[in-house]
């Protein structure tokens, strides 16, 4: 029954690097969107506020599959020339959870007490100082949680992009595998789903250090839960939007 | 120093300040007292432009805080300004508001590094010479998180002190503290309040220091002073009776 | 011309009338599953049974870490395996419930332990049987709390159901995937799905927004 085992785990793991490497170039984009467009909705400028919000909610608003068809099928007929794959897929990933990723940022830093502005404006510093110096340190550490979640999404998100012919890990099992195994099926995807587990398991290790270090710049006890463990957001107080959504 | 005329502030229909008037001269140290809700912390956050005025204008040192001239007409100031005013003004808060994403040395030096503009070298030396003077020389290292409130409230006094204020306020600096932290934290605002040249507007309810330290007592209540007397005068014979009220309350309860 | 409005309102009714009503039951009925399912899993991590209680997390973990897609193909290609010969929609409409009870779970828990331990120690000093206690006391206001989130996680599901294409159903994003293919005209029909995903997510929003006011969140 299991004789197949290693072929399929080698073509599966063909799609790796793909998996990775989409699901790195998503997290490196929607986090630099989610630290723009979050710190935008709290811009004092009203136009700023409001384009920063326009881009949340068409990114939240609509489906990632439909971002996916629509910038492999139709950007190509505006723009005249294709995308490759990845990179639209990547694009996608980026822009879609940057937009809930922005929310993640709005939020904390508005959890930082209002006490500790005062305090940065009684020590006169600038608007931009107060907050890169004082604010957006204390926020990190709200943010790492929620961002672990993000990021766990954003790697599920990723196996969408076989639909546009990325040759990811889903892409091997589905159009390399499968038909010609179409009796050992189980197997198939029961691999394909512990590869996602690992990556998933992977990304937590990393937020649960990366949390230990911000817990830690606040002088705060890193608390003592497993490396392993991530933290369950507050889901009944999360904030609604056309966004909604798993995070 | 510290010129307040006609200022008013509202939050939304409640009236907090309304046609208030007072000066505090150079080097004085004015204490408002009076009951809770009569604009006393109000009065220092204006100051502190940590909120601005509805009408009337502020002057520290000669410098308008709250308006700009443009043309022949008075505008609100902004940011700009009010750093450039501010600069003089230091405060701390009852909750003593310490960065806790920064060392303690480092909450003395950010300041005035970034703001001041004084090489690292300069700040860490003053840092430690204030530290010294709060008698906290071995904190230097630690978490605000890992002190005690008076060991946290004594690091905030050195940290406004760092910027080199003209003016200090003090908000209820003490009723955060335990009970046996209060006394250290007084004596050393005294020793800075006879040593230095600080200008000091203090509310608190400590009578006692009150006495003991003010140049002036300004007894607030429903956002209008009362009473402006010395503090011999204003404690052992006030000349109103809200005055005699509020302070038998006080003493009665301390 | 890029952009032709004319093939805009030739198409619009096509995407509505193909894959809105698909697009709705498959929703209605994966939340269903879901909030069902979800309630099972949150009582059975409750369990006092330490093994039932740990495979419950264990499962719960899994399934929320692993793509809903790879999870969808799964239970196409392996019921039949067991001689379950569902068809598309039903194959779907699983996936997403299954999916998505794992979210339910976690907010069934959340609302369960927000109800003051005070009404437990009440329902134990009137002797109230566990069963009573539950059914009685504790749902009861847990579960008006968790309405909002959970309607969050249905428009979450919304959004979703257009990975049903792959195995062949006909949603919204499917419907203007088919229109597009057949008429090699790809901007109006994919930019209509968009748009109706807009809308929709934004009303169900609303929706949410109000049963929030409603009822309340907790902290
Ligand atoms: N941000 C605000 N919004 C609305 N009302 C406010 C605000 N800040 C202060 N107030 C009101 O202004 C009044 C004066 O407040 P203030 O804090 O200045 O009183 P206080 O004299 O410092 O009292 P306490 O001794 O209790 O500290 C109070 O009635 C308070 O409710
Ligand atoms: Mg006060």
């Amino acid at each position: 029954m299991f004789d197949n085992l290693s072929l399929f785990v080698s073509t599966i793991s063909r799609g790796l690097l793909l998996t990775v490497e989409a699901t790195v170039g998503g997290i490196l984009i929607a986090t630099v969107l989610s630290f723009v467009f979050g710190l935008a909705m709290l811009s004092r400028s009203r136009t700023v506020r409001l384009v920063a919000r326009i881009y949340v909610e068409i990114w939240r608003g609509t489906s990632e599959v439909v971002q996916l068809l629509w910038i492999y099928f139709v950007l190509p007929v505006l723009i005249g020339y294709r995308i490759v794959p990845l990179v639209a897929g990547i694009v996608v990933l980026g822009l879609n959870f940057g937009a809930y990723g922005a929310e993640i940022v709005r939020g904390a830093v508005q959890s930082v007490p209002k006490a500790q502005y005062e305090g940065a404006i009684a020590l006169n510093l600038t608007p931009a100082q107060r907050m890169r110096r004082v604010i957006l340190p204390q926020a990190l550490v709200e943010m790492v949680p929620p961002f672990n979640n993000l990021f766990i999404q954003l790697l599920k998100g990723s196996a969408l992009l076989t639909m546009i012919t990325v040759h990811e890990m889903t892409y091997q099992a589905r159009e390399v595998l499968i038909d010609r195994n179409i009796d050992q099926a189980w197997l198939i995807w029961t691999l394909v789903l512990l590869f996602y587990l690992v990556l998933a398991i992977l990304i937590t290790i990393g937020m649960r250090l990366l949390e230990r270090w911000a817990a830690r710049l606040v002088g705060r006890k890193p608390d003592e839960r497993s490396i392993f463990s991530r933290r369950k957001k507050p889901v009944l107080a999360e904030t609604v939007s056309a966004g909604g959504g798993p995070l | 120093m510290i010129r307040f005329e006609d200022v008013a502030k509202r939050f939304g229909d409640h009236v907090v300040l309304d046609g208030l008037n007072f000066t505090v001269a150079p080097g004085e140290f004015v204490t408002l007292i009076g009951p809770s809700g009569s604009g006393k912390t109000t009065i220092l956050r204006l100051l502190m432009t940590l909120e601005q005025v509805t009408s009337g204008t502020i002057h520290v040192d000669g410098e308008c805080l709250t308006h700009v001239r443009r043309g022949d007409r008075l505008v609100p100031a902004d940011e700009k300004h009010q750093q450039q005013v501010r600069k003089r003004i230091g405060m701390v808060f009852q909750q003593f508001n310490l960065f806790p994403n920064m060392k303690v040395l480092q909450n003395l030096t950010e300041a005035p590094i970034r703001s001041l503009g004084l090489s690292r070298a300069e700040a860490e030396a003053r840092a430690h010479e204030l530290l010294d003077l709060v008698g906290l020389s071995d904190k230097v290292h630690a978490h605000p998180t890992q002190l005690s409130g008076g060991q946290q409230q004594r690091v905030a006094i050195a940290r406004a002190l760092a910027m080199r204020p003209d003016v200090l306020l003090l908000d209820e600096v003490t009723s955060a503290l335990d009970p046996e932290l209060v006394a250290g934290v007084l004596r050393l605002l005294k020793d800075i309040a006879e040593t230095t040249e600080i200008t000091f507007l203090c509310v608190t309810h400590e009578m006692g220091f009150a006495r003991d330290v003010s140049d002036r007592v300004l007894m607030f209540d429903h956002g209008h002073i009362v009473e402006d007397a010395s503090p011999d005068k204003l404690f052992s014979e006030p000349d109103h009776e809200r005055t005699r009220e509020f302070l038998s309350a006080v003493l009665e309860r301390g | 011309m890029i952009w032709d409005w004319d093939y805009f309102w030739e198409a619009l009714p096509i995407v509505v009338g193909d894959g809105l009503w698909i697009t709705f039951q498959v929703t209605l009925l994966g939340s269903i599953v879901a909030y069902l399912l979800g309630m099972v899993l949150a009582l059975l991590r409750r369990s006092r049974i330490r093994v039932v209680s740990t495979v419950t997390w264990a499962f719960i973990e899994f399934i929320r870490s692993t793509p809903l897609l790879v999870q969808l193909f799964f239970l196409f290609f392996v019921f039949p395996d067991f001689g379950l010969k569902f068809g598309p929609v039903t194959t779907g409409v699983i996936a997403l419930g299954l999916h998505y009870s794992t979210y339910a779970a976690e907010v069934y828990r959340a609302g369960i332990e927000a109800v003051p331990v005070g009404q437990w120690e009440a329902a134990t000093a009137l002797s109230l049987p566990r069963a009573r206690t539950w059914r009685a006391v504790i749902l009861p206001q847990a579960i008006p709390r968790v309405l909002p989130a959970l309607g969050n996680y249905t428009i979450s599901m919304v959004k979703e159901t257009p990975l049903l294409l792959t195995i062949g159903v006909t949603d919204i994003a499917g419907a203007a995937f088919q229109e597009a293919s057949s008429t090699y005209r790809y901007v109006e029909p994919i930019t209509i799905a968009g748009l109706l995903f807009l809308v929709l997510s934004y009303s169900a929003s609303l929706l949410v927004r109000w049963l929030e006011r409603r009822v309340g969140t907790l902290h």
